[in-house]
């Protein structure tokens, strides 16, 4: 079952898919175009817990110029950078280097601390599709990468779907493909993950209890590019999704630097 | 105003690295060295994780494979709703009310990559019992924090020293990131943190701000698996 949350007709709905159509709790269906995607998670009681991989994919490193490493690369991001299917993410003036991440997100379904690698996949809930934006004109070599670059408002759009685990029959072997204004510049596959999914839960798990709803963003493939206001940038993985993005300017009053 | 007994967050709780001068000079020539070539210029930020925070008087679990872990002694900002300009532009970020907190970490040499293993075990965010108002703190550079181990003195934390005072932090921060209603904000940890290890007691007090009560924690061993 693919879950969303969306705003229509004046309040919050959780809602499936069902028959290309979206079905709110009370029968009713509505469009996917009549609707304001958030991102679709129901509400958690705490803050939660949203881990971001860096480097995780073999050819991705190679692009940066840095070697794979031996040890996963995370980083943490809040809550409030997080943004819907269809939301507009805001380019500041003046910057020269801002791409698109499309990326694999695993949601955390239930409570997990010294989970093993075997057992890894009953603490996972469900996938989703993120675009984790970064402006590369920040970046700094002090806890890299560093917030300004990778936790601004807007720049992690997420979605459309929250994918029941049991639908994805192996979240190892999924397609992603990135397109800007409907050309392709980014595909690659779960596949060549350096650290794979149940390795992830294992580690993590290892020092801290992961909750449910928590995410873990695993990372990119190459072939990142710049891109620009007006920009459309589709992140699609194979089964999961296809996350919609528009890039707006922000302005020197009101954006942020 | 009557104060709840015991506070606790509800936002993302974000943590602040050298954010004073001595911190930097500890360092030396590394700061311009590989791999950082530079000093900081934004504020350098983690995330305390929600799995971090323990309650003042809990027990806070130390791993086996360390000896000792790092007292963190900080005060953070607890935002609340931010003022909206009639003119516009951008609202501008409010800070509720301040916090005691114990940032602990794995002791770590290197700040090239983002402290995750070091700052987010379970139970590595001591927080403190009471958020004192902005009208009990007064001007946040008069804070002073003294963290005592097994009752000994073993670090006073001036903010007076601080390089961004509270106001600087929060709208260097806000200019990349808006701080939301219940965000923590942490004005940094001092220098000459403090090491200590299973079966110590730490206590975190603010000579000045009795308000703020006393954030007490019990390092103890880890229960093996």
């Amino acid at each position: 079952m693919k879950h969303a949350r969306i705003a229509w007709a004046g309040a919050v709905h959780d809602a499936i898919e069902h028959q290309g159509q979206l079905l709110l709790a009370d029968g009713r269906t509505v469009a996917q175009d009549d609707v304001v995607w958030l991102p679709p998670f129901a509400p958690v009681s705490r803050p939660r817990t949203i881990l971001a991989l860096g480097l995780n994919y073999a050819d991705h490193a190679r692009e940066l110029a840095f070697k794979p490493p031996e040890e996963p690369l995370v980083f943490v991001k809040g809550e409030g950078t997080l943004l819907g299917h269809r939301g507009f993410t805001i380019r500041p003036p003046g910057v020269g280097h801002m791409h698109y991440e499309c990326e694999l997100v695993v949601v955390v379904g239930k409570a997990a601390k010294g989970v093993k690698r075997q057992d890894a996949y009953d603490f996972v809930g469900g996938y989703t599709v993120a675009n984790d934006y970064a402006i590369r004109d920040y970046l700094e070599n002090w806890y890299r990468p560093n917030l300004r670059v990778k936790n601004r408002d807007t720049c992690t759009p997420i979605g459309p779907w929250l994918v029941d685990a049991a639908d994805i029959a192996d979240p190892m072997q999924l397609a992603l493909e990135t397109t800007v204004n409907g050309n392709r510049t980014q595909s690659g596959n779960t596949r060549d993950m350096i650290f794979d999914i149940p390795f992830l839960i294992e580690y993590f798990s290892s020092f801290m209890t992961l909750q449910p709803g928590d995410l873990i963003l695993t990372g990119t493939p190459d072939g990142v590019v710049d891109c620009q206001p007006g920009d459309m940038v589709i992140t699609a993985i194979e089964g999961v999704g296809a996350l919609c993005n528009t890039i707006v300017q922000g302005t020197p009053c009101a954006s942020t630097t | 105003m009557k104060h709840p007994s015991t506070f606790w967050p509800r936002g993302t709780v974000y943590g602040t690295l050298l954010n004073f001068d001595a911190e930097l000079r500890a360092l030396g020539e590394q700061v311009t060295q590989a791999p950082y070539k530079a000093a900081p210029q934004a504020p350098v930020l983690y995330v305390k994780t929600a799995n971090t925070w323990s309650a003042s008087g809990a027990d806070i679990a130390v791993p086996a494979r360390v000896s000792e872990v790092e007292v963190g002694a900080s005060i953070a900002m607890v935002m609340g709703a931010p003022r909206f300009d009639a003119l516009g532009g951008p609202a501008k970020p409010c800070v509720a009310g301040y916090v005691l907190v114990n940032d602990v970490s794995l002791p770590h040499t290197s700040f090239f990559r983002p402290p995750v293993k070091a700052k987010c075990l379970d139970g590595f965010l001591g927080v403190g019992p009471v958020c004192i108002t902005p009208n009990e703190a007064g001007d946040p550079s008069g804070f002073v924090l003294e963290v005592r181990v097994n009752g000994a003195l073993r670090q006073t934390v001036r903010f007076s020293e601080a390089l961004r005072d509270a106001a600087t932090l929060l709208a260097d921060v806000s200019s990349f990131m808006r701080m939301r209603p219940g965000d923590l904000l942490l004005l940094g940890c001092g220098p000459d943190r403090p090491l200590a290890g299973a079966g110590d007691h730490i206590t975190i007090s603010a000579p000045g701000h009795a308000a703020f009560g006393t954030l007490a924690n019990q390092l103890v061993a880890q229960e093996a698996a």
